[in-house]
């Protein structure tokens, strides 16, 4: 731990006065894994702070369990005041670091952002022309795919790892073992940080009752994310290494994959807006509630529309599905540096680093 | 909201913290059609339970996040040692076995437990601590007993019972500002103490009263308590007893609950505004006596006493959440705390001659007392003599008052006619039935949860 106090924004001010509450109290211990990692300290770093903020999973049992909530002089709110040191932290770490708060708070920029990628798509098919290739290689040929994709996909992954490389530092965090990964992985698959500590789940969509509705909507939305990228991934092994390039009939890897993965996204995501849209507010980061918003509908609309695609096969809504289900891929890759979607890397790597402080 | 009025309920709950729900539960269970009357606003809802952590509880083996066994005997030794066997041992015997009964009771009806907190393993054998604390069991208790259809008035006060001919008929109460009189078949009485009530406080105690602080809710102001005694229900307890801790004097008035309290005593010395030690602070373990230094303070010139640490002190406790005064130097400390310097030095000499060599371990009883010292520091006493030196202000904070309504087995209340066919009490405002004096942690969740069941299910038999 270091006693680094440089000044930084409020929000990290807030987040350690109230911290400093909890630690006299400790009721909360046994909801998730922010309240042990914050009673193995009795000064808080702005780092220390950060760690905390970044592996809180915003359930609420804690703010609803809490005696010190307003109107109490203490005004306690710890799922807010860790929101809002995480999605700064987000933006510090952002590279390039102009974009850094952009999407996170606008979602009117995420929509102009899937326009622009749409259109993007529409124009090159449109300029493109008919190709060569069969299914939808025919409109736009796997050669200006791969053109548009690869950078597409390798420069988030280049900037979320700069990004995580930056919040890695600020922590402190050591040199990683395979165990801490394998814990960190464990946490994730069973979102045991929305488990509410004995699997009743989060106070999230109704009030202090809890539920498992948001857990569950998110369990979606992340494996029917992996699905899909497994699914693409199968299908570019079987394009360069077996030589069997798409269309892919449904018995195949990449649609058995695919199918169930879109559904996953799709409803996943409906359900996680639904939730929102019930949840309080001022228990979030509030000034990113948009930005939040659209890019959960962005990932809905990103399943939504692939599958929607699959289903146009054949007919003549392949083209224009196409560049919509292409146009949302894009924009979701390039924005997931710059948005909500980002939480995946820093959660995964505060898990990571919670790990290496328990054992 | 629901019209209270109009209507005859067969059962009345007057207060909603943890015995009122229980009693509120027990009813609806049972099919009575029930009114929780609460005080405070919906966000002060249930009342002292809020700020309650755990309860303590007999088992003849592991139970729930319970280790080990803790009997019957342990468990009254235990209470009669923190009274000095002032308390009804029938009463106390009959709680004491129920409890067990009442943990998976509390558990089926939404009330969720932890194991020990950090910094409280002394107490995993004996108390079952509440996942997110007491709050937390307040809001499962509102949700179950919303579920059975149970009634909930908030900022409603109840300004008088009115009992005819030994028989309750109803009461009067403000309810959103507006004074009605709402009838009912059976009440239940379950709404505290009167700590808040400062001018009751300083009645019983005296002027010192008004420098005590109350730990917990504001809106304990003994009404209905008040309005019982002048009818003339029987009162059991010593109008000067109650709950007190030594807290952080800087805590506000009321309701500053668990985070205020200091667990520095036995590694510290406590001087008086004099800079005089008043008392051994290092007794026993503090779990075992927190609860003797409210009145200890209490009993000190202008109701406050100052717990001096140095260095090598300051991580031995919980942190509490402000934090100390601290000065390089023993005058140093003296000025910032408005202590007389040379005192306070003349304390710390004598006390720091007086210790001796010796293991030194704060989790348990080390024999590293003082020699020739008085009053003596009988465990944990080491040198004060590492700067930076740390001072805490310690005031009196009272969480509950055991003057109360006497109860019987039936948790009902009586006047000197005999018992009131459809009166019952529980919790904190009948806990004095139990505790003569000083107390247990934990052990007020268990007396109200125990009376609060009984009281529900006498309520609504009489009202079947």
């Amino acid at each position: 731990m270091s006693l680094d106090h440089s000044p930084r924004p409020d929000a990290i001010a807030e987040a350690r006065r109230q911290s400093e509450i909890c630690n006299a109290c400790r009721y909360c211990e046994g909801y998730c894994d922010v309240f042990p990692a914050m009673f193995r300290e009795r000064v808080f770093s702005d780092g220390d702070i950060t760690q905390l903020a970044n592996l809180c999973h915003n359930c609420r049992g804690c703010y609803y369990a809490c005696q010190y909530t307003e109107p109490h002089e203490f005004a306690l709110n710890i799922p807010a005041a860790l929101a809002n040191v995480r999605a700064e932290s987000w933006e510090r770490y952002a590279w390039p670091s102009a974009v850094g708060g952009l999407f996170q708070k606008s979602g009117a920029a995420i929509a102009a952002g899937l326009v622009l990628g749409i259109a993007a798509l529409f124009f090159t098919i449109a300029a493109l022309g008919q190709s060569e290739g069969a299914g939808f290689y025919a409109h736009l040929s796997h050669t200006a795919m791969v053109a548009i994709f690869a950078p597409a996909f390798l420069f988030p992954v280049l900037a979320l790892a700069i990004g995580v490389r930056r919040f890695w530092a600020e922590i402190g965090g050591g040199a990683i073992r395979w165990a801490d990964i394998r814990e960190a992985a464990r946490r994730t698959a069973t979102m045991k940080n929305l488990s509410g500590g004995q699997g009743q789940g989060c106070n999230f969509e109704n009030g202090d009752r809890f539920s498992n509705a948001r857990r569950h909507a998110h369990q979606a939305v992340l494996w029917g994310f992996l699905l899909c990228f497994a699914s693409t991934a199968s299908g570019t092994i079987l394009h360069y290494v077996l030589d069997m390039p798409a269309p892919y009939g449904f018995f195949s890897l990449p649609k058995l994959l695919g199918v169930p993965g879109g559904i996953l996204l799709s409803v996943g995501a409906a359900g996680l807006a639904t939730l929102k849209l019930k949840a309080d507010p001022q228990l979030g980061a509030t000034r990113r509630w948009g930005g939040e918003m659209a890019f959960t509908l962005l990932l809905g609309f990103t399943g939504l529309s692939g599958l929607l695609l699959y289903a146009a096969t054949g007919t003549g809504l392949v083209a224009p599905l196409l560049a919509l289900h292409l146009g949302a891929v894009l924009t979701l890759f390039l924005l997931t540096p710059y948005s909500k979607m980002a939480h995946g890397a820093y959660r995964f790597a505060a898990l990571v680093r919670d790990a290496q402080a328990r054992r | 909201m629901t019209l209270l009025t109009g209507t005859v309920w067969d059962v009345i709950v007057a207060g909603g913290g943890n015995a009122g729900l229980c009693a509120a539960i027990e009813a609806a269970e049972a099919g009575a059609r029930v009114l929780i009357l609460d005080a405070a606003p919906r966000p002060y809802r249930g009342g002292n339970s809020r700020h309650t952590r755990n309860f303590r509880c007999m088992h003849r083996g592991p139970l729930s996040v319970l280790t080990g066994s803790y009997e019957e005997e342990e468990y009254f030794d235990d209470l009669l040692r923190v009274t000095k066997g002032k308390t009804d041992e029938d009463l106390a015997r009959m709680t004491i076995r129920m409890s067990e009964d009442c943990l998976p009771w509390m558990e089926a009806h939404g009330v969720r437990f932890q194991p020990s907190l950090s910094g409280t393993l002394s107490l995993s054998r004996t108390n079952a601590f509440f996942l997110g604390g007491g709050k937390a069991l307040v809001n499962a208790y509102y949700n179950t007993a919303e579920d059975l259809g149970v009634t909930v008035a908030y900022e409603a006060n109840v300004a008088h019972i009115v009992v005819e001919n030994g028989h309750f008929t109803g009461l009067d109460a403000e309810v959103d500002g507006q004074a009605q009189r709402i009838e009912g078949r059976a009440l239940v009485i379950a709404s505290g103490g009167f700590q808040s009530n400062i001018d009751w406080l300083a009645d019983a105690w005296g002027p010192a009263a008004r420098n005590f602080l109350i730990r917990g809710t504001p809106y304990n102001r003994g009404r209905v308590l008040r309005d019982m005694l002048d009818q003339g229900a029987e009162s059991v307890g010593d109008p000067t007893q109650c709950h007190a801790v030594a807290i952080d004097g800087r805590a506000a008035q009321f309701d500053a609950g668990i985070v205020t309290r200091l667990d520095c005593v036995p590694f510290s010395i406590v001087v008086n505004k004099t800079g005089r030690r008043f008392y051994d602070e290092g007794e026993d373990v503090w779990p075992k006596r927190y609860a003797i230094w409210g009145r200890l303070v209490a009993a000190e010139p202008d109701q406050v006493g100052y717990a001096i640490i140095d260095a090598k002190a300051l991580t031995d406790f919980m942190p509490s959440v402000f934090p100390p005064e601290t000065a390089d130097t023993i005058e140093g400390l003296a000025q910032k705390l408005g202590l007389p310097g040379n005192a306070l030095r003349e304390t710390i000499d004598a006390y720091n001659a007086a210790c001796r060599p010796g293991p030194f371990d704060g989790s348990d009883l080390d024999g590293l007392s003082t020699e020739g010292l008085a009053p003596p520091k009988t465990n944990w006493a080491r040198p004060i003599n590492e700067p930076p030196f740390y001072g805490y202000t310690l005031r009196p904070g009272v969480t509950f008052t055991y003057l109360g309504l006497k109860v019987d087995r039936t948790a009902r209340v009586s006047t000197a006619a005999g018992p009131l066919d459809n009166v019952w009490a529980a919790g904190e405002t009948m806990a004095g039935s139990i505790l003569g004096e000083g107390y247990l942690a934990g052990f007020g969740m268990t007396i109200g949860t125990v009376f609060g069941r009984i009281a529900g299910q006498e309520a609504a038999s009489h009202v079947a």
